[in-house]
């Protein structure tokens, strides 16, 4: 059964790059065409007149944040419109009538969106390097950091999938929490730069924690201590997952 | 011989407060060529839905050869392939793709998948098309990619809710035929259809659902021989100014060389036509009025409908 479970689980992921590659100007190409112009207006045009951030370049110290930032918008809208989907066209009911364990299930979705969070995130990295010579600070960190986010964004975003009824409904979530959250994540500034209050708010964002420890993996240097937010990802990823998973047992969204 | 299905007192009551199943007792044995038949909204589509795990049951016991749905789920489904009214592919994935995708759910090797694949995609005269994107099928050729794909994994009870529903009459033969076979190398086959000559062609049991309630279940046989009385229509050589009189038989003159006939159950129509040669009436051809199982179908729903009417009445 475990062999069979493995071979549900690689079917799943299989189908799942398959439909991401397959659509590709949808879904590899406007994150790159989109984080090419964050570098050249942010960093090229408008970042030498900022100057340092954190004690690097305004081009460096943004990078992180922008490639974590594709990674997230990638991971959770491949699992929300993809997973949407297949309750649209009533797809779903291929997968529930098989004997498909439904940890096998979320894990595969899991599994499409981190594969398209990654390979979105390889791409924006490459771009970058055409701005800037990337430093790697620490890589079991940085690779660590960018595929425990894209797992957290990737259940997110199944989340939003079982509960969506419409087409409306998947797109909600991205425009009015997931974009804001980013955007105040420490992106594009450091949290120091704010007043002590917006600080502590800035705490609960917890983008920030993703952004600051993929930053540290990369420059060294981050607002947050680094075992806080691995703490913080792992946190929320338990907390994501078993609530995912209690969606499926109990058949929310897919099973009259 | 063992039981496909055994469903035992199952009940479905929707978020609604609609009770689509009360309590409905049902056997389907190994080998058997099943008809479920209702008309639209019977609970025939939630019974199915519930034996695939697609609708979740409110009480009762559901076993698939054996294995019960409650406690034995991934065995239950493993013998299972189903074929559902609505198509619930994704319209835009390769026709090879899809049926290999669903062996790999299954836990099917992809070489194994694969192969199994191509065997029922060339059973079903689809493999010319296995690399085209489904949304490019026919409608015809969408039923049949979902039933390569119920078939894919080989399991022992095929459940087909409205197989032949929007088919043209030719293709529809061929599915027929496609299910006697896989029927007779041993496969147990539960249909829904619309179609009262497709269940009377294939099936050799019947359950009419309505409302939620069987209403019978029983051999195909023993099931038309309740019908009282059936009617045939005779194409007669010649012409006839008035209809013959047959002693038991009430015979009328429906058109210019046609006569309709009335036979009561317990008669024969030997004697029949033993009366219509001795009066010189010569018989070309013959069919029934009527698909004697739909005649036997609207009787038995019309009657419940009645007997509801005159409960609500008398409370």
């Amino acid at each position: 059964m475990l062999n069979a479970n493995w071979v549900a689980f690689q079917t799943i992921v299989i189908k799942e790059v398959r439909r991401f590659t397959r659509i590709w100007p949808q879904t590899i190409l406007p994150p790159a065409i989109t984080m090419t112009l964050y570098f050249v207006i942010f960093g090229n045009l408008i970042g030498p007149r900022i100057g340092e951030m954190g004690g690097y370049a305004y081009m460096d110290f943004i990078v992180p944040g922008l490639i974590m930032m594709s990674v997230i918008t990638n991971a959770y809208s491949n699992v929300v419109s993809s997973f949407f989907g297949m309750k649209f066209q009533h797809c779903i009911e291929e997968l529930l009538v098989a004997p498909v364990p439904n940890y096998i299930i979320l894990l595969g979705y899991v599994g499409g969106g981190v594969a398209r969070g990654l390979a979105v995130g390889f791409i924006v990295t490459l771009v970058s390097l055409g701005f800037t010579d990337l430093q790697i600070h620490h890589l079991g960190v940085v690779i660590s950091v960018v595929v425990l986010t894209a797992v957290l964004f990737s259940l997110g975003g199944f989340i939003n999938a079982v509960y969506a009824n419409k087409f409306d409904d998947i797109s909600i979530v991205p425009t009015f929490v997931l974009t804001p959250l980013t955007y105040l994540g420490g992106v594009f500034y450091s949290i120091t730069l704010l007043p002590g209050f917006w600080q502590d708010v800035s705490l609960i964002n917890p983008i920030l924690y993703m952004v600051n420890a993929f930053r540290y993996g990369l420059l060294g240097v981050s607002d947050i201590n680094i075992g806080v937010a691995y703490g913080m990802i792992l946190l929320f990823i338990a907390i994501l997952f078993f609530y995912s998973l209690s969606l499926l047992n109990r058949g929310v969204g897919i099973r009259n | 011989m063992a039981t496909a299905l055994a469903i035992e007192s199952l009940r479905k009551v929707y978020g609604n407060g609609f009770e689509a199943l009360k309590g409905i007792t049902l056997e389907v044995e190994e080998g058997d060529f099943f008809a479920l038949l209702g008309p639209n909204g019977a609970g025939k589509s939630t019974t199915l839905g519930i034996v695939s795990s697609l609708v979740n049951k409110t009480s009762g016991k559901v076993e698939v050869f054996g294995h019960d749905i409650d406690k034995d789920l991934v065995k239950a489904k493993l013998n299972l392939g189903v074929v559902p009214q609505e198509f619930n592919f994704n319209q835009f994935e390769k026709v090879f793709d899809i049926v290999v995708t669903q062996a790999g759910y299954y836990g099917i090797p992809a070489k194994i998948a694969k192969n199994n694949a191509e065997k029922y995609l060339n059973e079903l005269g689809l493999w010319d098309k296995h690399d085209q994107p489904a949304r490019m099928l026919s409608g015809g050729m969408k039923r049949r990619l979902m039933i390569a794909r119920a078939l894919v994994h080989d399991p022992k009870l095929i459940i087909l809710d409205e197989p032949t529903a929007g088919v043209d009459i030719e293709l529809r033969r061929s599915m027929w035929s496609f299910l006697t076979e896989v029927n007779k190398e041993g496969k147990t086959i539960i249909l829904t259809t619309h179609y009262l000559e497709e269940a009377e062609a294939l099936c050799r049991n019947i359950a009419i659902i309505d409302r939620g309630e069987i209403l019978e279940h029983a051999n195909k046989r023993d099931l038309l021989r309740k019908l009282h009385n059936e009617t045939f229509v005779l194409d007669i050589a010649g012409q006839l100014s008035q209809a013959p009189q047959l002693e038991g038989y009430p015979v009328r003159l429906t058109g210019e060389g046609q006569l309709e006939v009335d036979v009561a159950g317990e008669r024969s129509l030997n004697d029949a036509f033993r009366q219509l040669d001795s009066l010189g009436v010569e018989v070309s051809s013959m069919r029934t009025k009527t698909n004697r199982l739909e005649e036997l179908f609207i009787r038995l729903v019309s009657e419940e409908k009645e007997k509801q009417q005159k409960e609500a009445v008398d409370a």
